[in-house]
């Protein structure tokens, strides 16, 4: 790409006109700058500074938060490969290798003919196909080292990604606008997620109650968030409902970051129409004219797909203005009241914490994914100040079965204080991994059957933010009042090195932290490094109790969910599998804990002197 | 309005609505620590040195605002050792020489490790490679000894109105960097700026006036730091 200077100007302002010069879509205006020259570089930081009137200390802001934006330049075909833990144990080093190999870098380099990029990302929602790569925006996955050769002579050849998908997926995985060879795995289907669905019929009969009557049949059913935190969605709609403002705003989060997370994708691909749905309803409910659908880079393949269905609801009246799905499904219903609601996507940039609600809506508001300071709530003061709820996928697809069939239906499924099905995405060791729909109140052992898990030693309930569960803990129930989960399930066998998993948990928070708050800022990275240290057989009993005490002033203190958990993948593995760090920790008998690792040290310092010490021996 | 009581380690309180509990604590000359707090500036919620339990829930006391019949922990062992831990962790996270640090003796982190009583770190130094810049001619930046209060950020924004400093990166990477490509004499700022006034510890100074006062007449020679807050009380 040859763009002169003059041209570069040109182009950012266009790009910037685009979005109207607006602060709020400064995402979408650095996204389209990096699509399009592989880079945000300074002097692109400067020219949309001057065009949106920003300092340009506040572009860079934004463009240094998020994975998938960069000053520096990017080639034309950037690899991410997932390193997610699945990836890993199903080989995802191999694969790393192998491409660093057919393109002579190493990973994080770039080819000097500025053709490929190889960089590692942290799950890309993909763990029941792994490994898994992302091309740009194609996704390539059940990788083998031995096709990276073919897949980067198909790229040179014909410079497109598409052509990589020799056979895509089931479902709408197929359908042209999509066409990717991501499969659905939906092994299970339930009654109320992926279920029978006639587009508009939920919206016409929730427009011939009143919004508050609404709003009473979500209480009714008892329907509680789908994205982890299992609020109940009634009570929040309310408080939304009763905020003051002319003007509010619900979001849907489909960021979707929580490793072995897949649920979302799948509800997105086979039921957009339900999700938007949902949310036309929850816009009716709760009085809002603005809707948007946060989609998390790594499924920008979905995009094109998702505006088209939006596009489709927009002429069949079903979203944009004085809407009333009478038109659409002629004279026959009648609508107590017709509203205003339309929604956008936006698209994210690789930042788990953007999944965070008040992170989701500083992003949405073009700016660096930083948690927002509560209160206020986003239900008081949200996007742009507005009363805003933000509610999981999942939780809206729910909502349009509960208007559709009645909340004492939807009540009359699941368990005693959890109502519903939960969509779950299972991964790691066994024979089925994919999505499964299944009632509240299953428990670990009856998903661990289904799934065809054998050996099992241990699931990470809820993603690396949940709890470490051990077998004699497989009685357990999947529900809000026992094992909660946001949908990650990741199942680990009796091979598998689980210290390890913990290890590379941590890491992924440290990686993921936004850095606004000290203890999950420093906290995580001294817990990793104690983690180490007894990992490496250098740890005493003295550095499990500092694993504890640090966990909890981490857990206690953090700013957000993040923080608030990130000490998770430690603390509960110390309180369900203590014997793992007891039988690597030697007593600490002379009362003194060498933090300092001398034979590090030393190989530092050869490094720095290129030669040996001639005093010491490193191992 | 009527008047907000509650209770901060048993005693009563009263404050005024929209007060958070750091400001209620203050007038009633009771301190609590706190780093990226700094008054006349939009509290930052960052540093969580302020932790206090409210009912029984760990909260920023500078972001919290009061409520009717809350009862506030400002000094259980617990609250002290949250405390003592983040303080250690900012001291391990930089480069905190104190002994040589112009800053010593005023510094609002080093005072604290005093009052706290954090006396040497139980986790190893992270010794991260830091940048300084002294492009400018009256003012240096040593990011070295950066604690990320975001002091600077916010008084340039909302008092000198210039937007010098901005935080860039994530994580453990996060710092703050300026408002021009590379340098801070390419930016804005002047010597007399808010922003060069706030930094609790010695990242952003002034140049040809470190060491001025000797030792024994600096801030925090014979007082400890928060002192000033409690001793209002006595006086009024
Ligand atoms: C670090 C972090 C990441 C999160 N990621 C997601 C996510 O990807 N999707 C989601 O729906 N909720 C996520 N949440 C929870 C949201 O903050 C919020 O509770 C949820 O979107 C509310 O929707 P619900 O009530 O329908 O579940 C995350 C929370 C934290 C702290
Ligand atoms: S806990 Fe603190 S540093 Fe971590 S993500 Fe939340 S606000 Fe950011
Ligand atoms: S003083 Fe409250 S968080 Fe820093
Ligand atoms: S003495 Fe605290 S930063 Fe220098």
């Amino acid at each position: 790409m040859t763009t002169t200077p003059k041209d570069l100007k040109k182009e950012i302002a266009d790009i910037c006109k685009a979005c109207g010069n607006d602060r709020s879509r400064l995402m979408d205006i650095v996204r389209d700058v990096q699509e399009k020259f592989g880079c945000v570089s300074d002097e692109a930081i400067n020219l949309i500074a001057s065009e949106v009137s920003v300092h340009r200390v506040e572009v860079e802001s934004v463009v240094s938060f998020y994975a998938f934006l960069s000053k520096d330049q990017k080639g034309n075909f950037v690899i991410r490969v997932c390193d997610d833990i699945i990836d890993r144990q199903a080989g995802s080093d191999s694969i790393i290798s192998a491409f660093e190999k057919e393109l002579g870098i190493n990973c994080g380099e770039t080819t000097a003919d500025g053709k490929f990029t190889l960089e590692k990302t942290p799950c890309i929602g993909m763990c029941d196909q792994a490994p898994a790569i992302m091309i740009n925006d194609e996704i390539v996955t059940n990788l083998t080292a031995d096709k990276a050769g073919q897949i980067i002579s198909t790229l040179k050849e014909s410079g497109d990604p598409k052509k990589l998908v020799a056979e895509p997926g089931d479902g709408n995985n197929g359908n042209p606008l999509v066409n990717s060879m991501v499969m659905n795995n939906i092994h299970q289907k339930g009654e109320i997620v992926f279920s029978e669905y006639v587009s508009g019929a939920a919206l016409k009969e929730a427009l011939s109650s009143s919004p508050k009557e609404v709003i009473r049949n979500v209480k009714a059913a008892s329907l509680r968030g789908r994205g982890g935190a299992g609020f109940p969605t009634g009570m929040k709609w309310d408080f939304t409902r009763a905020a003051e403002g002319d003007k509010k705003a619900i979001i849907c989060n489909a960021d979707e970051g929580e490793p072995g997370t897949f649920k979302d994708r799948a509800i997105l691909t086979e039921c957009p129409d339900m999700v938007f749905e949902g949310m036309t309803i929850a816009g009716y409910a709760i009085g809002a004219d603005t809707g948007i659908l946060y989609l998390r880079g790594e499924y920008a393949y979905l995009r094109k797909f998702l505006e088209e269905k939006l596009a489709k609801r927009r002429e069949n009246g079903l979203l944009g203005k004085n809407i009333s799905p009478k038109k659409r499904l002629g004279g026959l219903l009648k609508s107590k009241s017709a509203f205003d609601f339309d929604i956008r996507i936006q698209m994210g940039a690789g930042a788990y914490v953007c999944g965070e609600e008040t992170a989701l809506i500083s992003s949405c508001e073009g700016s660096r994914g930083d948690p927002k300071t509560r209160p206020p709530f986003p239900a008081q003061k949200g996007y742009l100040g507005l009363p805003t709820c933000v509610n999981n996928v999942e939780t809206l697809a729910c909502v349009v079965k509960i208007i559709e069939k009645g909340a004492a239906w939807f009540a009359a499924r699941g368990s005693a204080g959890s109502k519903g099905t939960k969509v779950l995405s299972i991964s790691g060791d066994c024979e089925k991994p994919g999505v499964y729909e299944l009632p509240f109140g299953t428990t670990v052992s009856e998903v661990l059957e289904k799934t065809g898990a054998k050996d099992t030693a241990a699931v990470q309930m809820g993603g690396p933010s949940g709890t470490l569960v051990a077998a004699n803990d497989f009685g357990r129930k999947i529900c809000y009042d026992d094992l909660a989960t946001g949908g990650s399930i990741m199942v680990f066998s009796r091979d598998r090195n689980l210290l390890e998993v913990v290890d590379y948990f941590m890491e992924f928070f440290i990686e993921e932290s936004c850095g606004y708050c000290t203890p999950c800022r420093v906290g995580n990275v001294l817990l990793k490094d104690t983690l180490e240290k007894i990992i490496n057989g250098k740890g005493l009993t003295t550095d499990i109790s500092n694993l504890e005490s640090l966990g909890k002033t981490v857990k206690l203190a953090s700013r957000c969910g993040l923080g608030q958990t990130s000490a998770n993948p430690i603390l509960t593995s110390l309180q369900n599998f203590r014997t793992l760090y007891e039988n690597l920790v030697k007593t600490d008998e002379t009362g003194m804990n060498p933090s300092f690792d001398i034979s590090k040290a030393l190989k530092d310092s050869e490094k720095i002197a290129e030669r040996k010490s001639v005093v010491y021996t490193t191992e | 309005m009527a008047d907000i009581t509650f209770k901060i380690d048993n005693v009563d309180i009263k404050g005024k609505p929209g007060q958070t509990i750091m400001e209620a604590a203050d007038a009633a000359g009771i301190y609590i620590p706190r780093l990226c707090t700094y008054e006349g500036l939009q509290p930052h919620g960052s540093c969580r040195v302020c932790t206090v339990f409210v009912n029984g829930r760990a909260q920023a006391a500078c972001t919290q605002p009061i409520a009717e019949g809350i009862t506030v922990d400002n000094s259980s062992e617990e609250v002290q050792q949250i405390r003592k831990d983040i303080i250690e962790m900012l001291f391990v996270e930089g480069n905190h020489y104190c002994m040589f640090c112009e800053k010593s003796g005023n510094c609002e982190l080093q005072a604290l490790a005093y009052r706290l009583g954090v006396l040497a770190p139980k986790y190893p130094y992270l010794f991260p490679k830091r940048d300084i810049d002294a492009s400018h001619k009256d003012i240096f930046i040593d990011r070295n000894r950066c604690v990320l209060c975001g002091r600077c950020v916010r008084a340039s924004q909302d008092i000198d109105g210039k937007n010098v400093f901005e935080f860039v990166d994530r994580g453990p990477d996060k710092r703050v960097a300026v408002n021009s490509e590379a340098k801070l004499s390419d930016t804005e700022i002047d010597v007399t700026d808010k922003a060069v006034e706030v930094c609790p510890v010695g990242a952003l100074l002034k140049k040809r006036v470190g060491y001025a006062v000797p030792i024994g007449e600096r801030l925090y020679d014979n007082k400890p730091i928060g002192s000033e807050i409690e001793n209002k009380n006595q006086s009024s």
